[in-house]
């Protein structure tokens, strides 16, 4: 499973005094099991981008192939592309609904005509990637669960689709810090599976450096940038000219290095952060 | 001086009518000076919103008091006054936005309060000014980026001529641009003398306020000057919260037998431990 964008335009109220080219010739390819963090400032053309991947929207120009079938051809059935394209909105909390958090999560594979052994089985697959125990969170409601807990249940409920594809559009945007280090292991987890490709919409640079194989920079509907976290924040300046910045342990190491602290690096975590000031200081003692 | 108070506040509310009352803030003293910048921290559920709620009587007391410069809350008759001294910022800004002009939004809340036209003019003339959007004041806010429309949200506070703003979150939602403009325009606000109190997760932004208030289970569990309360790092990753990284740096390289002092909160400072 892959998935391959060629050189794609789109275009928001063609023909009216508002028009915008929201993507102005995007291309892009995914390889199977590849992490993606997909990064641009508000209104850079990321969602219209993803919308583009399950069929949600057609591209006025360029082609979409997702594993190998092209989204809009003549005789190619959107629902069967959907099924492997899981999606995650933006405060997908308010998307939860059933009586139980079994209920929430069983209501796709219901919907796809799955049996209850069958159901029953993905519920459980699903609570234990996500992280919720089985025992513990089942039988409770949905909306007596915390903030981080909900966002796992909606996660849980997309991946017991069996989806190909899992797109999340900031899934720690207002959680504490600490549902956001869960959902972040929760990712990991999932990366470290390797059975779908993983698109992550976010504007937590932090997040995205630690979880991504690879960041996508949108800015005027065209990819600017494409990389390894490393290569892509080595490009600080035009991150910066662009609205977006540095993961903050790597800004931070940016700010003592601006204030005359000579410490080399560019450091994506907080671990490698230690190390490098450690180096530094034992080094200038020694001096 | 004073301008918030709030004695022994209590808040419960119940989920439906057969279930027993959740206690969201069970009894809470603080009092805020006028034209200080305070944040308050706390996972969510911790009642750092609900307390926010109740500064500007958008949620009543059910028990204790609420006082906005003299005025308390639960008095009938008060509503309007409490309401035109204490604004509060959401975190949607596409929720905050009424009109589908910029100018119009921000004359909606003085218009309310039945002010002359005249005035309204110059209210929203110099709040368009404060948050830097003067120049979009005929556009449609759906035109506008997130940072761009919160900072109209926050203008249609500004125009109120508030004492003091609440800010719940006001950056949750933004791109990192946004970010750094709406903590530049909450700033230059309390340079104005502006009261303003910040709810956040982001202890990047918490680092910039004169007093960091901790809330746990409905309770304030620490509460002093940012480089007081953030040198309490293990009991804040107890409570589950994060520490700056600055904080969580100098922690490490100290732990590691470095000579770091203890209260190392700013960027600048650290430099200046380093630099020795």
């Amino acid at each position: 499973m892959s998935i391959s964008v060629e050189n794609i335009v789109y275009i928001y109220g063609e023909g009216t005094p508002y028009e915008t080219v929201a993507l102005n010739g995007v291309s892009l390819e995914i390889a199977d099991g590849e992490f993606v963090g997909l990064i641009g400032h508000t209104g850079s053309g990321k969602s219209t981008l993803v919308q583009h991947l399950n069929g949600l929207l057609k591209p006025k120009s360029g082609r979409v192939f997702v594993g190998g079938a092209e989204i809009g051809a003549k005789g190619a059935k959107p629902v069967e592309i959907r099924k492997k394209i899981g999606f995650l909105f933006q405060y997908p909390e308010y998307q939860l609904f059933e009586e139980t958090v079994y209920k929430d999560i069983a209501f796709g594979p219901t919907n796809l005509g799955l049996s209850k052994e069958e159901t029953d089985e993905r519920v459980r697959e699903s609570m234990a990637v996500v992280g919720l125990d089985f025992d513990a969170f089942a039988q409770r409601s949905p909306f007596d669960l915390s903030g981080g807990q909900k966002r796992k249940a909606v996660i849980a409920g997309v991946i017991a689709m069996r989806p190909e594809v899992l797109i999340l559009d900031e899934p720690t945007a207002g959680l504490d810090p600490r549902s956001q280090r869960d959902v972040l292991e929760m990712l990991e987890r999932i990366k470290a599976d390797r059975r779908v490709i993983v698109i992550l919409i976010s504007h937590n640079m932090g997040d995205v450096a630690r979880v991504a194989d690879r960041v996508v920079v949108l800015e005027k509907g065209r990819v600017a940038l494409s990389g390894s976290p490393a290569e892509v924040f080595a490009h600080e300046e035009f991150l910066d000219s662009i609205g977006l910045g540095l993961p903050p342990v790597t800004e931070l190491m940016r700010r003592l290095r601006l204030g005359g602290v000579d410490v080399e690096g560019s450091p994506l975590d907080v671990d490698e952060a230690e190390e490098l000031l450690d180096r530094y200081l034992r080094e200038a003692a020694a001096r | 001086m004073t301008i918030i108070r709030t004695e022994n506040l209590v808040f419960e509310y119940r989920k439906d009518d057969e279930s027993p009352p959740v206690k969201a803030i069970g009894g809470v003293n603080i009092d805020i000076e006028a034209g200080s910048f305070t944040a308050i921290i706390g996972r969510n559920g911790s009642g750092k919103s609900t307390l926010a709620k109740n500064i500007n009587a958008l949620l009543l007391p059910t028990g204790g008091a609420v006082y906005v410069d003299g005025f308390r809350t639960s008095d009938e008759g008060a509503l309007w006054e409490v309401r035109r001294r204490a604004g509060m910022v959401f975190q949607n800004p596409d929720n905050q936005i009424v009109s589908a002009i910029v100018e119009d939004d921000v004359a909606f809340g003085p218009e309310n309060l039945g002010i002359a036209p005249d005035e309204i003019r110059r209210r929203v003339t110099d709040a368009l000014r404060a948050v830097d959007m003067y120049e979009a004041r005929a556009k449609s806010p759906h035109m506008l980026s997130g940072g761009q429309k919160q900072r109209v949200a926050i203008a249609g506070v500004v125009a109120m001529r508030p004492k003091c703003i609440v800010f719940d979150e006001p950056t949750a939602m933004l791109d990192p641009r946004g970010r750094r403009e709406v903590m530049d325009i909450l700033l230059s606000l309390h340079r104005d003398g502006i009261t303003v109190v910040l709810i956040t997760h982001f202890m990047e932004e918490a680092v910039k306020a004169d007093r960091v208030v901790i809330m746990d289970a409905g309770e304030i569990v620490m509460d002093g000057p940012p480089p007081a309360v953030f040198a309490r790092s293990d009991e804040l990753r107890a409570l589950q919260l994060d520490v700056p990284l600055t904080v969580e740096l100098c922690d490490r390289l100290r732990r590691r037998g470095h000579d770091v002092p203890e209260g190392i909160v700013a960027v600048e400072e650290m430099v200046a431990c380093l630099c020795r």
